[in-house]
C-alpha cells in the first residue's frame, strides 16, 4: 500500500486537486464544444452526481441507506430560491451555494441524530418519511414556498470577469447554460476533493469500522453514533449543494422535482456506479443523465413511434440495473477495485505458500 | 468498596497495583445467575488465565470487563481507580485492548487498514483536518501507517496488508485480529479463545508469543487448551457456574481437588 499509482503524488491532497485540476479542464473543454441542449444535460449530470456522491459516502462507506436524500436536495434547492427571487437579488451566489449546504448539513444532523439509532429497513422507512414528508411542507406553505407552482429562481448575471475570462479561455461567448454547468461542475469538483479527502483520512476509516464490525470498532475506541451521524451530516450537506445547483439549472424550486422517485434514482446511481466510490457516482449520475436520451434516440432510428421509443427509456433502464445487480453486483466501479484485489490477493498468497512454511 | 482508597502512584512503588481488578461481581441474566460474586485482579507484567468448562462465565466475565454488560453488583478498578459505568468506547483510551472470539476483523477493509483502525488512539486528527487533508493529518495518518506495518511485520504477516481479510486461511486472520490490538500498544490486552482454530505447532508459537507481550503488557487470557494456558499463565482463575472455585499459580490449580472435579470426564 504506497501510493495507488506510481505517476500520482503521494499526499492526498496533492493527489486530489491534481485530479480536480485535470477534471476542471476536460470540463471546460467539452462546455465550449457541445450544444446548448447537452450543457443542460451536462449541468443535469452534475448535481445528480454531486448527490450521488454524498449518498456513496453514506451507503457505501457508513452502510446507512438514505431513502431521503431527494428532500435533503429539496431544502436545497428552496433555500437558494428564498435567497435568489429576482434580479436586484444581492446575494453572491457562491454565498447562495454555501447557505443551500449549510441549511440541508443542519437538518441532516437533526435527522442524522434519529438515524443514527436505527438501523436497515427502519432506516430505510425513516428516511422515505422525510421523502414523502417534505414536498408536503411547500404545499403547506403556500405563501412563502409557492405551493405547487413551486419558487422561481433568478440566476443572477455572471460577473463580467467570469465572462472575460471564459472568452479569453475558450474563444466563445459564455452562454447561459454554460455558465449554470460550470458551476455544477465547480461545485461537483469541490465536493468530490472535500469526499475523496474525509473517505482517505481518519474519518473515513471510523466509518468504514463502524459499518463493518460494530463491536470491533467500538473497542478500537470507536463512537458508534458520532460516526453515523457525522457521515449522515456529511452526505446531507451535499445534497443540499446538488439541490441549489438544481434549482439554478432549472430556475425553479418545486415539489414535483423532487418527488419519491429523485430520492430511488439517486439510490439505483449509487448502486450502479459501485457502493463507496466516487468514481462510481459520477458514472452512475452519467448514465441516469445519458441513457434515457440514448435509448429513446436508438428508439427512433429503428423506427418506433415517438411514443414508443420513450416507453424504451425506462425499459433499457431497468435492463441495465438487472445487469449490474447480476454481472457485477459490487456496481461498476466496485467491480474494477475487486478484480484488481483479487489478482493482488493471488499474487501474495502464493508467494508465502512458496517462502519459508511459518 | 471499604478497602483500598484509590492512590496508585503511591501505592504502586511499595505493592504493585493491579492493572485491573473486578471484585464480588454478579451478572444474572433473568433467573440465570452467569457471574456470582466473582473477583480476580491482573498484576502488571504478568499472564492471567481465566478457565472453566463451557458455561462457566468466562465470557461474561470479559464482558464485564469490557463494558458490554454492567453487572448487577461489584466494581471495577483501572490502576486502582474505581471505574463506573464502563462503556466500551472507553477501553482503548484506558489503555485496554480486546481480541474477539469471531475475531470481528472489518471485512471491506485491507488488513493494513485493520490494523491502523486498531491504532485510532493514537491518532489526533480532527474532522477538519481530514477534511481538508491538512499535511499535519497526512503526517499523522503515515505515521500510523508505520506503526501498524510494524506490528504486522512483528506477527510475520506483513505480506498481506494489502489483501482484504476474508481472503486470508483462518490462521492469518486470528493474527491479524491480534495485531489489531496489539497496534494500540495497550497495558492490559484481554485475549478470547486466541488458540481456538490453530495447529499445535502455532499454538506453540502463540504462546511464546504471549509470554514475550508480558514486559509491555498485562495479558488476561480466556482458553480452552489447558495445556496452553498451563504454560503461559502466571495466575490462573478457575470458574465453574459463574463461581470462582480456584486461584492461584498453575502448579496449585493444576492439583486443586475442585477443579479436577470440574474437569473430570473432560479430556484436557
Amino acid at each position: 500500500m504506497r501510493a495507488p499509482t506510481p505517476a500520482l503524488p503521494d499526499a492526498p491532497l496533492a493527489r486530489h486537486l491534481l485530479l480536480a485540476a485535470v477534471g476542471l479542464v476536460a470540463v471546460v473543454l467539452v462546455l465550449q464544444g457541445v450544444s446548448e441542449f447537452r450543457r443542460f444535460q451536462l449541468a443535469e449530470m452534475a448535481y445528480l452526481g454531486i448527490a450521488a456522491g454524498g449518498l456513496t459516502v453514506l451507503t457505501g462507506l457508513n452502510g446507512q441507506v438514505s431513502l431521503g436524500h431527494g428532500a435533503l436536495m429539496a431544502i436545497g434547492a428552496y433555500t437558494a430560491a428564498l435567497l435568489l427571487p429576482d434580479r436586484d437579488a444581492s446575494v453572491p451566489l457562491p454565498l447562495v451555494l454555501l447557505a443551500a449546504t449549510v441549511v440541508a448539513l443542519a437538518v441532516g444532523a437533526v435527522v442524522g441524530v434519529a438515524a443514527a439509532r436505527l438501523h436497515g429497513p427502519y432506516l430505510a422507512g425513516a428516511t422515505l418519511a422525510l421523502a414523502v414528508a417534505v414536498p408536503g411542507i411547500a404545499l403547506y406553505f403556500k405563501d412563502t414556498l409557492g405551493g405547487e407552482q413551486g419558487l422561481p429562481v433568478v440566476l443572477p448575471e455572471p460577473p463580467a470577469w467570469a465572462l472575460d475570462t471564459a472568452y479569453f479561455l475558450t474563444g466563445q461567448e459564455l452562454t447561459t447554460s454554460g455558465y449554470v454547468a460550470l458551476i455544477g461542475w465547480l461545485v461537483l469538483t469541490v465536493t468530490y476533493v472535500l469526499l475523496a479527502n474525509l473517505s482517505r483520512s481518519r474519518v473515513g476509516r471510523r466509518w468504514r469500522a463502524v459499518r463493518d464490525d460494530e463491536v470491533a470498532a467500538q473497542l478500537a475506541g470507536i463512537d458508534l453514533g458520532r460516526a453515523r451521524v457525522s457521515a449522515f451530516v456529511v452526505s446531507a450537506a451535499a445534497a443540499g449543494a446538488a439541490g441549489a445547483v438544481l434549482a439554478l439549472s432549472v430556475r425553479l424550486a418545486a415539489p414535483s422535482s423532487f418527488t419519491l422517485t429523485l430520492s430511488l434514482t439517486l439510490l439505483a446511481a449509487v448502486v450502479l456506479g459501485g457502493l463507496g466510490s466516487l468514481t462510481g457516482a459520477l458514472l452512475g449520475a452519467a448514465l441516469l443523465t445519458f441513457l434515457p436520451q440514448v435509448a429513446t434516440g436508438l428508439g427512433t432510428d429503428a423506427g418506433l413511434s415517438d411514443i414508443q421509443a420513450a416507453e424504451l427509456a425506462p425499459l433499457v433502464y431497468g435492463l441495465v440495473m438487472v445487469a449490474v445487480v447480476l454481472l457485477a453486483p459490487a456496481g461498476l466501479a466496485g467491480s474494477l477495485r475487486l478484480l484488481a484485489v483479487r489478482r493482488r490477493t493471488r499474487g501474495a498468497l502464493s508467494t508465502t505458500s512458496k517462502g519459508t512454511a511459518r | 468498596m471499604p478497602r483500598s482508597v484509590a492512590a496508585p502512584a503511591s501505592t504502586s512503588t511499595s505493592t504493585p497495583v493491579s492493572v485491573l481488578e473486578l471484585s464480588d461481581v454478579t451478572v444474572t441474566f433473568g433467573g440465570l445467575t452467569a457471574l456470582d460474586g466473582v473477583g480476580l485482579a491482573v498484576a502488571p507484567h504478568q499472564v492471567h488465565g481465566v478457565i472453566g468448562p463451557n458455561g462457566a462465565g468466562k465470557t461474561t466475565l470479559f464482558n464485564v470487563a469490557c463494558g458490554f454488560v454492567r453487572p448487577d453488583s461489584g466494581t471495577l478498578h483501572h490502576h486502582g481507580t474505581p471505574v463506573r459505568r464502563l462503556r466500551p468506547t472507553d477501553l482503548a483510551g484506558l489503555g485496554v485492548a480486546r481480541t474477539l472470539q469471531g475475531l470481528g476483523l472489518f471485512d471491506r477493509v485491507t488488513v493494513l487498514e485493520n490494523v491502523m483502525i486498531g491504532a485510532d488512539r493514537h491518532a489526533r486528527t480532527g474532522f477538519l483536518g481530514s477534511l481538508l487533508a491538512l499535511p499535519r493529518a497526512h503526517r499523522e495518518d503515515r505515521a500510523l501507517r508505520e506503526r501498524a506495518l510494524a506490528v504486522l511485520e512483528e506477527l510475520g504477516v506483513a505480506h498481506v496488508a494489502a489483501l482484504l481479510p476474508p481472503s486470508l486461511p483462518y490462521p492469518l486472520r486470528k493474527r491479524v485480529a491480534l495485531a489489531r490490538a496489539l497496534v494500540a500498544e495497550p497495558e492490559l490486552l484481554l485475549l478470547d479463545e486466541p488458540a481456538s482454530g490453530l495447529s499445535a505447532d502455532e499454538m506453540d508459537e502463540l504462546g511464546t508469543l504471549v509470554r514475550g507481550l508480558t514486559d509491555r503488557m498485562s495479558v488476561l487470557l480466556v482458553e480452552h487448551h489447558m495445556d496452553l494456558v498451563m504454560r503461559v499463565c502466571d495466575e490462573i482463575t478457575v470458574l465453574d457456574f459463574g463461581r470462582v472455585i480456584a486461584s492461584g499459580p498453575p502448579e496449585r490449580v493444576r492439583e486443586d481437588p475442585a477443579v479436577l472435579a470440574a474437569y473430570l470426564g473432560e479430556t484436557v
